[in-house]
């Protein structure tokens, strides 16, 4: 537990890629397989649930500090964070243990979760007495359910391969899906032997990087139009349909295993070769895709009945092969690949559930410009480009730039989105950010007029929490502690005098928002100090963006 | 009458018709330390400890009229016994102790109880009013030792020495920056010090205060090589050109705020260090327990929540308004805390210079 809090902290006060490496390196030569398992496992996203209710959890750490139960919710607002409070809020610990992580995760952690409310109190105090402030901190996130930290999975993977001299591509693919931490499987994560790996493992996900630059610089940019292909960007799921040895099995792109909830694109693959389709999974109805609120009705049931699956079918639109009979395709070029799709998709008789994505054809990019002003009206989010001869990567494209220019061109696989529906709208309630932001009020609610007859109230109507710069950040932040009007737990009601305008990709009516409409990916695009709380956007304005895309 | 009272100008206590650290122009002033939001310029006369006095030239100018008083000696205004009393805060910080017919009131001023090996210790005061500021007023803070503070920022500058890198530390540049050099272990490499700060050390220095050998960056050569040495400068440095000389270097923030870890990833520095010249939440109770007051008026910091816990500890204490505040209702204010840096030669500080500082 010692060691593992240690590259918790170490993780999470740097900034350098290089530096965290060097910590996960040490760190899992270090350590014996039966903790490297479980540090894999939750560095590479995994959470443990939460094991203590949080209003227990604020109980205890109160009575344990000598505090008040007001005084500790104080401190906590101050520091944002529940892990955090108890740990510092704690007074120092009476004696330390030296138990390594996987008997701390198997005899203490994972037990408290079933224990009774006085035996899981009692083991609580315990396990606070013989940590110190750091490892109280990783100990409470895990046990909070809140567990996170500042590494991504592509650098754990780059860890391990300098660790054991595997590539990190196999080792991305032994990891994939559902990877369960044992010693034994670490064992194999890292072998060097080539290994028969579990049939169901789906490839890491290639993304692709975003444009915005204007369309006249593409030629220089991108190059000639003739080396891209051209595809609708669908706002579905992306998944990963995977055949192996005669079995199906779906992934979605958060790496969880969704065939249980889409029967009917496991029956559509059943006549389909051995191979993996990479793809969006979308609700379709009389030819019409169905907004995302519709498939999300999908996700969320396991084993869904005959009246969802008549009122919200779906299908699988796939755009890339990742693997044909056992044979790894991802490094030859995308050209190959997609006439093999074509070739297998088209192979299927009677098919209508397993698509193959539309290419659009435009000859040059100012056509390929107009085609995409038609997103909207076909549901679609803009355009996909891909490098004709790209091969298929691993995590999100980057290119000539490395990253550096973000926005900018640079990697095989690029997104061009279309620009947001915008609207003004007031901020009306505030909440603390989370991670980096938690000392700062970085989640809003904003509200919009709406009329009715004589009066005008504003109702709100979306969230955000994206999109403001640092030093906006600390404006809004300043504004909303001097004009709090109200406190209600976490939620500040601010004074309605900031306009911002925010962005869009979607709207719907709702029965569930008091405005009676819901927005998808709203996220602030500027202050609008120009605008006075009066001038803001009505309800009217956005059903009449409802009535334009509909 | 209350022997001190709020009013537009600063804390005045009428039966001696002087001030405590006013914030507007008064004729006579006395001043717990020479921290910007305490030590304003343009009153007509200063009573301060002696300690603080070559600093408060500096910031005030040669033109003010500063009275020093040792500490312990007692001044009689106007028939009100005055004297100061070390308050461990910087050097020449000090409670102003305020007895008028037997009744007796303690301004604490900023203060700590934490070692330091700059300025005088905190010594308690018995009286039956104690005035005390509450700026890190929750039970979250709690400040580490001296060794373990100390040892964690040498364990820094040496591991960065190692790998050949400067350590580049930021901190208050009065009180926090010398006590930064005087605790470090100096044998690790050369120090170079931010010209906001090397002003205060040769304040220090002539109050009799020994600090290690420093430069200041700007008489050096701009291709020196710094890697191996210690650079000490103001926060407001963090995002300026001057930065850019140190070439691979590490950084860090020496402050009490550090102890929250939001406020350490906001800063963007690779370590934070939890060091502070404010007392503690341990330290607050001690010294209010310790000055035996039956009453308690808690200024700037967490206010409201200082008063309730102590009236839950049966102790009468109530809020006591002043504009030392950081900001109205006691919220905590973290992100902000960029003082500017003091430039050479001293300039009235700005009024807003240093809300609470850490």
């Amino acid at each position: 537990m010692k060691r593992f809090s240690q590259l918790y902290v170490a993780l999470d006060n740097s900034t350098r890629t290089h530096d965290k490496v060097a910590a996960l390196v040490e760190y899992f030569r270090a350590v014996p397989p039966e903790d490297a398992c479980w540090a894999v496992y939750f560095l590479t996203g995994n959470r443990p649930r939460q094991a203590v209710p949080a209003r227990k959890l604020h109980e205890y750490a109160a009575e344990a500090s000598g505090v008040p139960l007001w005084l500790f919710e104080e401190s906590y607002d101050a520091v944002g964070d529940i892990a955090e409070t108890i740990a510092l809020i704690l007074p120092p610990p009476q004696n330390a243990s030296a138990l390594p992580l996987h008997r701390w995760l198997a005899e203490r952690l994972i037990p408290l979760r079933k224990l009774d409310e006085d035996a899981q109190k009692a083991s609580l105090l315990a396990c606070w007495q013989e940590l110190d402030q750091r490892q109280r901190f990783v100990f409470n996130k895990l046990i909070t359910g809140g567990f996170r930290v500042g590494v991504s999975s592509l650098l754990v993977i780059r860890a391990l391969a300098e660790v054991s001299g595997v590539d990190a591509k196999v080792i991305s693919h032994r990891l994939a899906g559902d990877w369960l931490p044992t010693a034994e499987n670490y064992a194999t994560l890292i072998s060097t032997a080539t290994s028969s790996f579990d049939i169901s493992k789906p490839y890491p996900f290639f993304l692709a990087h975003p444009i915005a630059d204007a369309v006249e610089t593409f030629d220089a940019e991108l190059g000639p139009r003739s080396d891209w292909q051209a595809e609708w960007k669908w706002d579905g799921i992306r998944g990963q349909l995977v055949k192996r040895q005669g079995q199906v099995f779906l992934w979605s792109r958060g790496e969880e295993l969704v065939s249980a909830q889409f029967p009917e694109l496991i029956a559509a693959a059943a006549p389909l070769a051995d191979a993996v389709l990479d793809g969006e999974i979308l609700a379709v109805k009389d030819g019409q895709v169905m907004p995302f609120t519709a498939l999300q009705k999908r996700i969320g049931r396991k084993n869904p009945g005959k009246k969802i699956l008549v009122d919200t079918p779906v299908v699988f639109v796939a755009y890339d092969l990742l693997e044909v009979e056992g044979e790894d395709w991802r490094e030859r070029p995308l050209r190959a690949r997609r006439a093999k799709l074509h070739e297998l998709v088209y192979g299927i008789p009677d098919n209508t559930v397993l698509q193959l994505s539309d290419i659009v054809r435009a000859p040059s990019w100012a056509t390929l410009a107009i085609a995409r002003e038609e997103s909207r009206q076909r549901g679609t989010e803009g355009l996909m480009l891909k490098r004709r001869d790209s091969v298929y990567g691993v995590g999100r494209a980057v290119g000539k730039g490395a990253g550096k220019n973000n926005g900018k061109s640079g990697g095989d696989w690029v997104k061009w989105k279309i620009a947001p529906m915008t609207v003004d709208a007031v901020l009306v309630y505030a909440q603390r950010g989370h991670g980096k932001r938690a000392s700062l009020y970085t989640d809003y609610t904003f509200a919009i007029w709406k009329q009715d007859g004589e009066k005008r109230e504003l109702v709100p109507f979306a969230k955000a929490y994206s999109g403001l710069s640092n030093e906006e950040i600390a404006i809004v932040d300043a504004f909303i502690r001097k004009n709090t009007l109200e406190k209600f737990g976490p939620v500040r009601t601010v004074k309605p005098e900031l306009v911002f305008e925010l962005g869009f990709e979607g709207i719907q009516r709702s029965t569930r928002h008091k405005s009676g409409v819901a927005v998808r990916f709203p996220r602030m695009l500027r202050m609008r100090t120009d605008k006075k709380v009066d001038e803001a956007d009505s309800l009217a304005t956005i059903l009449h963006l409802l009535e334009r895309i509909a | 009458m209350p022997l001190l009272e709020h009013t537009s100008r600063g804390l005045y206590c009428a039966a001696g018709d002087f001030y405590v650290d006013p914030w507007r122009p008064v004729a006579r002033a006395v001043i717990t330390h020479a921290h910007a939001d305490h030590a304003r310029p343009g009153h007509a006369a200063y009573l301060a400890a002696t300690p603080s006095l070559g600093v408060l030239k500096t910031r005030l100018g040669a033109g003010a009229v500063i009275e020093g008083v040792g500490y312990g000696e007692t001044r009689s205004m106007n028939g009100v016994n005055v004297s100061l009393h070390p308050a461990g805060h910087v050097l020449g910080s000090a409670q102003v102790r305020i007895e008028h017919r037997g009744e007796v009131w303690v301004v604490s001023g900023d203060y700590k109880l934490d070692y330091d090996p700059t300025c005088a210790a905190f010594e308690p005061q018995r009286c039956h009013t104690f005035v005390s500021e509450s700026t890190f007023g929750l039970p979250i803070y709690r400040w580490l030792s001296h060794q373990e503070l100390f040892g964690g920022i040498n364990r820094w500058w040496q591991d960065n020495a190692a790998a050949g890198r400067s350590s580049v530390l930021f901190g208050y540049a009065f009180g926090k920056a010398q006590r930064i050099l005087k605790s470090v272990d100096a044998s690790i490499g050369p120090i170079f010090c931010h010209g906001a700060v090397e002003v205060l050390n040769r304040a220090y220095r002539d109050a009799g205060v020994a600090l290690p050998e420093t430069m200041m960056v700007s008489e050096v050569d701009k291709k020196f090589d710094y890697s191996g040495a210690l650079v000490v400068a103001p926060p407001s440095a963090q995002s300026t050109p001057w930065i850019k000389r140190f070439g691979d270097y590490s950084d860090a923030f020496a402050s009490g705020w550090m102890a929250i870890r939001g406020a350490r990833r906001q800063r963007n520095v690779d370590q934070g260090f939890v060091l502070s010249d404010h007392a503690d939440w341990p330290s607050l109770l001690i010294a209010i327990r310790a000055s035996e007051a039956q009453r308690v008026l808690i200024t700037h910091g967490q206010v409201p929540v200082m008063v309730r816990y102590l009236r839950e500890l049966g102790i009468d204490a109530d809020a006591l308004e002043t504009e030392f505040e950081g900001e109205a209702g006691g919220d905590e204010k973290i992100e902000t805390k960029v003082e500017p840096a003091i430039e050479l030669p001293a300039q009235p500080p700005e009024p807003s210079d240093k809300p609470g500082s850490p």
